[in-house]
């Protein structure tokens, strides 16, 4: 396997989107580049394009131009289904407003992404019950997500993002909803699967996350600012 | 967990959600199944009435020659001796394999006969069968109760001027005319017609029989096979089915039948449609949940898999609901709608050809919304989020 000097690198990234008759230009030529193991924050206001170039990191989004590269793969050189196993097997996602399935409980969300993998039964469950563990709900196991407080469903949505052991984790605002203290019991966790090995990428514009992370990256008007 | 768990986790958490989704199922199987129930009990009902409605099988003692008679004229012109069949061997017609499909068995003697030195045909029947067969006779007085009581047609009883009441005497034997006939334009018109051991004895021929008349069920049994079967039995008779009478049944029937398919296919269709609008809401309504799928890394095809195993679950629901619903409503219907009409029972057939059509046709109709929704941008599917 070829060495890299970094495990993600971006090179003059643009997305542009058509709004009515108006070319709005969300992410303007950007250019950077995470380390193996780095804990990751993207700060910005609201509108700065942040989310955009998480969408782009994270397989979500062909970019307009540019390109980007995960462990040394060109992203959007791949085709759909590539990326959905791309993303399978090197994301966690970790949604704004948690985004658990409604009807599914508290293990059967976390095992959700392991649904496509052909793990054993046996080893899903082992797997899906560790990560519950992890994160405190191994009590709540069965509950419906309608069940559990925010910051419950906020480390449901955690257990899912690692459960499959992904190297790169994204987080969209994953403390938006929370209270103050929850919130920094999320970055905790964070900050704890980072020691554990995972690159860790989170959108935020709380500035208090910025404290967990070792890197912090500024986004105004779509272009990383200097 | 797999792809099938997320389907039964949805069924069973959103029973409502899903109930309503197969209700186009259950309300589209249900009609075509009460439909079609409906249907089998009214052709079985107008199958036993039409079979009741004269004969359609002719025995009669073979002939060496031809007569020359078309529509009731006889031109003569061919001597032919007449022969009889055996009375006492008629039982043997009971020991044909579709005996069951045996209705009204009407045996008859005719011969001429001589009153008031007017030489007329005299028909001996057994009243109780020959008026089964023939339930569009109509009579002014009333059909003979004794074996000295005779019935006149109406073309006899001008000829003889008689009436209910009057006296007529054959062979010095006095028969006291129970009724007349209405003119039917049959055979009848001209005939005597006393009771077939009288009218044997009359004729100087007991025990013998110059025609018998069958009336066949013919549901499940081919006339023709009917026929061959009775031939069989009797090697000196010609049996002969009249097959126009019988095809005029089945063409009633199938007509029926046709009307009635016609029908449930445009119930189907209304139904297919039904199921995927709903199912295209449905998906429209789950694309955040798509949205999140695709997020995590399900393929396009994973997607897919997931709608179309639901519309699959919901089909084989939505069919067997149909069925038990269509035939509840039948059995409740069907006495009141139709006169003397019966359940005719669940059809166990019909069951497993619902069972697979609802099944395809939910899949067929979740085909597009299912690829539709495979197809959403994943990113565009987060937008909704």
């Amino acid at each position: 396997m070829k060495t890299v000097d970094h495990f993600i690198q971006v090179h003059d990234l643009v997305k542009t989107y058509a709004d009515g008759a108006q070319l709005v230009t969300a992410v303007d030529q950007v250019n950077l580049s995470i380390d193996d193991g780095e804990f990751v924050t993207i700060m910005g206001q609201s509108g700065s394009g942040k989310s955009t170039l998480l969408s782009m990191l994270g397989a979500l989004m062909r970019p307009t131009t540019g390109k980007v590269l995960v462990d040394s793969m060109d992203l959007y050189s791949l085709g759909k289904e590539q990326l959905a196993d791309f993303r399978s097997e090197y994301i966690g996602f970790i949604f704004q407003s948690f985004q658990l399935i409604p009807y599914l409980t508290v293990l059967e969300n976390v095992k959700l992404p392991m649904a496509v993998t052909i793990l054993k039964k046996k080893t899903r469950q082992d797997m899906a019950m560790a990560v519950i563990d992890r994160v405190g709900l191994a009590d709540k196991h069965d509950r419906l997500p309608d069940q559990l407080s925010g910051g419950e469903q906020e480390r449901v949505a955690v257990a899912r993002a690692i459960v499959n052991r992904p190297p790169l984790i994204l987080a969209d605002e994953p403390t938006g909803n929370l209270d103050s203290d929850t919130a920094a019991q999320i970055m905790a966790l964070l900050e704890s699967l980072n020691r554990d090995g995972h690159t860790i990428v989170v959108v935020t514009h709380n500035p208090e996350t910025e404290a967990y992370a070792s890197r912090n990256i500024r986004v105004k008007d779509g272009r990383v600012a200097v | 967990m797999k792809l099938y768990n997320i389907c039964l986790g949805n069924i069973k958490r959103r029973k409502t959600r899903m109930l309503f989704l197969a209700l186009g199922l259950i309300i589209g199987i249900g009609t075509v199944v009460t439909l079609l129930s409906i249907t089998e009990s009214m052709s079985r009902d107008i199958e036993e009435r039409l079979d009741q409605f004269g004969a359609n099988i002719v025995m009669a003692p073979r002939m060496e020659n031809l007569s020359l008679n078309y529509g009731g004229i006889d031109v003569g012109g061919v001597n032919y001796e007449v022969r009889e069949l055996d009375q006492a061997s008629l039982s043997r017609i009971h020991t044909i394999e579709n005996a069951k499909n045996l209705g009204v068995i009407a045996p008859k003697i005719l011969g001429p006969v001589t009153i008031m030195d007017k030489t007329l045909l005299l028909m001996g029947v057994v009243f109780e069968e020959e008026l089964a067969l023939k339930p569009w006779w109509q009579k002014t007085g009333a059909f003979p109760g004794a074996d000295n009581e005779l019935l006149l047609g109406s073309a006899a009883a001008s000829l003889l001027n008689a009436s209910p009441g009057s006296t007529l005497v054959m062979k010095e034997q006095s028969f006291k005319v129970s009724g007349v006939l209405d003119p039917t334009g049959g055979s009848e018109d001209n005939a005597v017609i006393a009771g077939l051991a009288p009218a044997q004895k009359i004729l100087g021929k007991q025990g013998k029989i110059s025609l018998v008349e069958i009336s066949a069920f013919c549901r499940g049994c081919p006339i023709t096979e009917l026929t061959l079967q009775i031939a069989e039995k009797f090697p000196n008779a010609k049996v002969t089915a009249m097959k126009q009478a019988v095809m005029s049944k089945m063409q009633s029937i199938e007509l029926f039948k046709s009307f009635s398919l016609g029908v449930s296919a445009l119930v189907i269709t209304i139904g297919a449609l039904l199921v995927m609008v709903t199912m295209m809401g449905s998906v429209n309504q789950r694309t955040r949940e798509i949205g999140i799928f695709r997020a995590i890394g399900f393929r396009q095809g994973h997607v897919m898999q997931i709608i179309l195993l639901e519309a699959l679950l919901l089909g084989i629901f939505g069919g067997l609901a149909g069925f038990v619903l269509g035939n509840g409503v039948a059995r409740i219907i069907i006495p009141l709608t139709l006169e003397a009409g019966r359940f005719a029972g669940i059809n166990w057939q019909l069951g497993g050809i619902c069972l697979l059509l609802s099944a395809a046709l939910s899949l067929l109709a979740s085909l597009y919304p299912a690829f539709k929704a495979a197809s959403l941008d994943p990113n565009l599917a987060l937008r909704a989020l």
